[in-house]
């Protein structure tokens, strides 16, 4: 098993490569000069030319190449123009936020969304399946903004149930904790008032988030137990007499969820990167209203920094799938 | 005619063919359709957020415009925006795909790995940066998506060819000498076609979901235009008075890419012959 960890990791070696490369690329490519954006309109050419030298824009693309792998291997992503902090600073206090919405939303869809797909494999090509399908694909094409929007008007605006936006109440300020996630923290320190009011925020964010995730886990799970409904031990299942609903729940779900905790896995990266327009219209004050802000503002190195922090979360949630795969299915050990 | 036939039982798909058929005659024929074509850029002061009634069965917006005329209006530029951005993906990725896929050595693995590094990033956050980058308007969004779509075509087309190439007739035709483009382009590219049609179909979908995101972020579509990702961002303002102003635009994007992913879908039935089985 730790060779097989190992073999995967490596794997993953050329690909967060080829991460650093595009993203550097990326940077270079902004039309506009840099060290003289920096230096401003008044400058003179000579000290466009400092600024240059300084930030090593004269060395040849390779040069400056390895300056950026030193740059990134020590976290050094310069400050952020918006905040005016170190950008590793700002991320590593945003990504609690963006981890307990990520994981919120991921709950919620695999909670609801393996039931769904088991409950259309069962009614398959009847209207239950048909329904449920339309209602996945629904799920998918629904814009999250517009989700948001919507949830906002009606729950929070209208009704007056959740609040509007934000993590905390005003007035409430989040307890220090070794976490750094407000819901966990409250709770260690024992403020549930705090907890209570958190988890009401943390709800419409949570639920618009969870939505594409859940259709997909809804498809799959469908197909996977679709298949598995085909094998002969269900029917030798049934001929000896085991009650439908526990070959279904029980037997046929266990050899049908690969796929789901493959697609899992995969959505956690997805979820991530959804979570930066959710973020924004809930003010949810992670990676993603972070990112949003970025990209208004022009900031270039937090958009750079953030690509290849979620990369990297990409990269560590796929290894970390295969590995739940690996244990899953012993069969896939030797294949590496 | 068996697979017609299967394809016109299954209700989903025939909604989703259904829906794309009338994104396309509105995008065609919407300036002709629309109550107030003129209201693409004209505002109306007077008549600025008024609710749904018989002049205006969708409202009007914070300029007075009909909203209903600036949805049809907006089916254009979406499948516009669509059209060309899995076009141009098309265009780089499935050559890509069946170099790799049919040569083995430096430039097969070469496009694989740049391939993967793009499939291993969110498409949302590379069009984003892209798009920052290239400074926001229509055309930097539709470059954007298309830079970072192309991945998916070069993965499915390359599988097919590597699998296509292994096979009796390309040896055949190997034997008779004929070139490889031509193997490549006349005979296994068309049997490649049917996952690259559904991923086509699917991305059009996608693609006008993303657009959306992006000119709701600010970083597609500019005022005037009639956008409804756009149309949703300025909407927020007059919430939750002007209800109609959010959710109409909304709903036919939802609408729109749900017609695309439901066809896909289908399509993705009949051409795979090992879920055909199962059914």
């Amino acid at each position: 098993m730790a060779g097989f960890v190992l073999r995967r990791a490596l794997l993953v070696l050329p690909s967060l490569f080829g991460l650093l490369i595009v993203t550097f690329l990326l940077i270079r490519m902004v039309p506009a000069d840099p060290a003289a954006a920096l230096a401003g309109d008044n400058a003179t050419p000579a000290q466009v030319q400092a600024i240059r030298e300084q930030m090593g824009l004269d060395q040849p693309l390779p040069a400056q190449f390895l300056r950026y792998l030193g740059d990134v291997a020590r976290l050094d992503f310069g400050n952020s123009s918006y905040s005016s902090r170190p950008v590793a600073l700002d991320i590593r206090e945003r990504l609690p936020a963006t981890l307990e919405l990520t994981f919120a939303a991921l709950l919620i869809a695999t909670v609801l969304g393996v039931p769904l797909g088991v409950i259309a494999a069962v009614h398959h090509n009847r209207w239950p399946d048909f329904l449920l399908r339309v209602l996945s694909v629904a799920g998918i094409a629904m814009a999250a903004f517009w989700l948001a929007i919507m949830l906002q008007m009606l729950f929070a605006m209208r009704l007056g149930w959740l609040p509007l936006r934000g993590q905390l109440s005003v007035g409430l300020t989040a307890p220090d904790g070794p976490t750094g996630s407000v819901l966990l923290d409250s709770l260690i320190a024992g403020r549930l008032d705090i907890f209570t009011d958190a988890l009401r925020h943390l709800v419409l964010p949570a639920v618009t988030l969870s939505l594409g995730g859940l259709a997909t886990i809804t498809r799959f799970t469908r197909a996977g137990v679709l298949e598995t409904l085909q094998k002969d031990f269900v029917g030798y299942g049934r001929a000896v007499g085991v009650p439908r609903r526990r070959l279904v729940w029980i037997y046929v779900l266990r050899n049908s969820v690969v796929a789901t905790v493959t697609q899992i896995g995969l959505l956690f990266g997805g979820l991530i990167a959804g979570a930066v327009v959710v973020e924004s219209i809930y003010d949810w004050p992670g990676i993603g209203s972070y990112t949003v802000q970025a990209i208004l503002t022009a900031d270039s190195k937090v958009m750079l920094a953030v690509t290849l922090l979620i990369g990297l979360i990409y990269a560590v949630v796929n290894i970390l799938t295969d590995m739940v795969h690996a244990l899953i299915d012993p069969r896939l050990r030797d294949e590496g | 005619m068996l697979i017609l036939r299967k394809f016109a039982r299954d209700l989903p798909a025939m909604l989703g063919l259904g829906i794309v058929l009338v994104v396309v005659f509105l995008a065609i024929f919407g300036p002709w359709l629309a109550p107030y074509p003129q209201d693409a850029f004209q505002s109306h002061l007077l008549q600025r957020l008024k609710p749904p009634s018989a002049a205006f069965p969708f409202g009007t917006d914070n300029l007075g415009r009909d909203i209903l005329s600036r949805v049809i209006l907006g089916a254009r530029g979406a499948l516009k925006v669509a059209l060309a951005v899995v076009g141009a993906a098309m265009a780089i990725g499935v050559p890509l795909g069946l170099l790799a896929g049919y040569t083995r050595g430096f430039v097969s693995e070469l496009i694989m790995r740049v391939t993967d590094v793009f499939l291993a990033l969110p498409q949302l956050i590379l069009a984003l940066a892209l798009a920052q980058l290239l400074g926001a308007s229509t055309e930097s969004a539709m470059l954007a998506l298309a830079l970072t779509y192309w991945p998916y075509f070069t993965r499915i087309v390359q599988a097919e060819t590597r699998r296509l190439s292994a096979s009796l007739f390309v040896d055949a035709l190997q034997g008779l000498g004929a070139g490889t483009w031509r193997i490549l382009l006349l005979h296994i590219l068309p049997n490649a076609l049917s996952p690259v049609i559904v991923r086509a179909t699917i991305g059009l979908g996608f693609t006008i979901l993303v657009a959306a995101v992006l000119g709701f972020l600010g970083m597609g579509a500019t005022p005037p235009d009639p956008d409804w990702g756009l149309a949703v961002a300025q909407s927020r303002t007059y919430l939750p008075g002007a209800w109609w102003f959010a959710t109409f635009p909304g709903l036919a994007i939802l609408v729109a890419v749900l017609g695309f992913n439901l066809l896909g879908d289908g399509l993705r039935d009949i051409a795979d012959p090992r879920l055909r089985r199962s059914r």
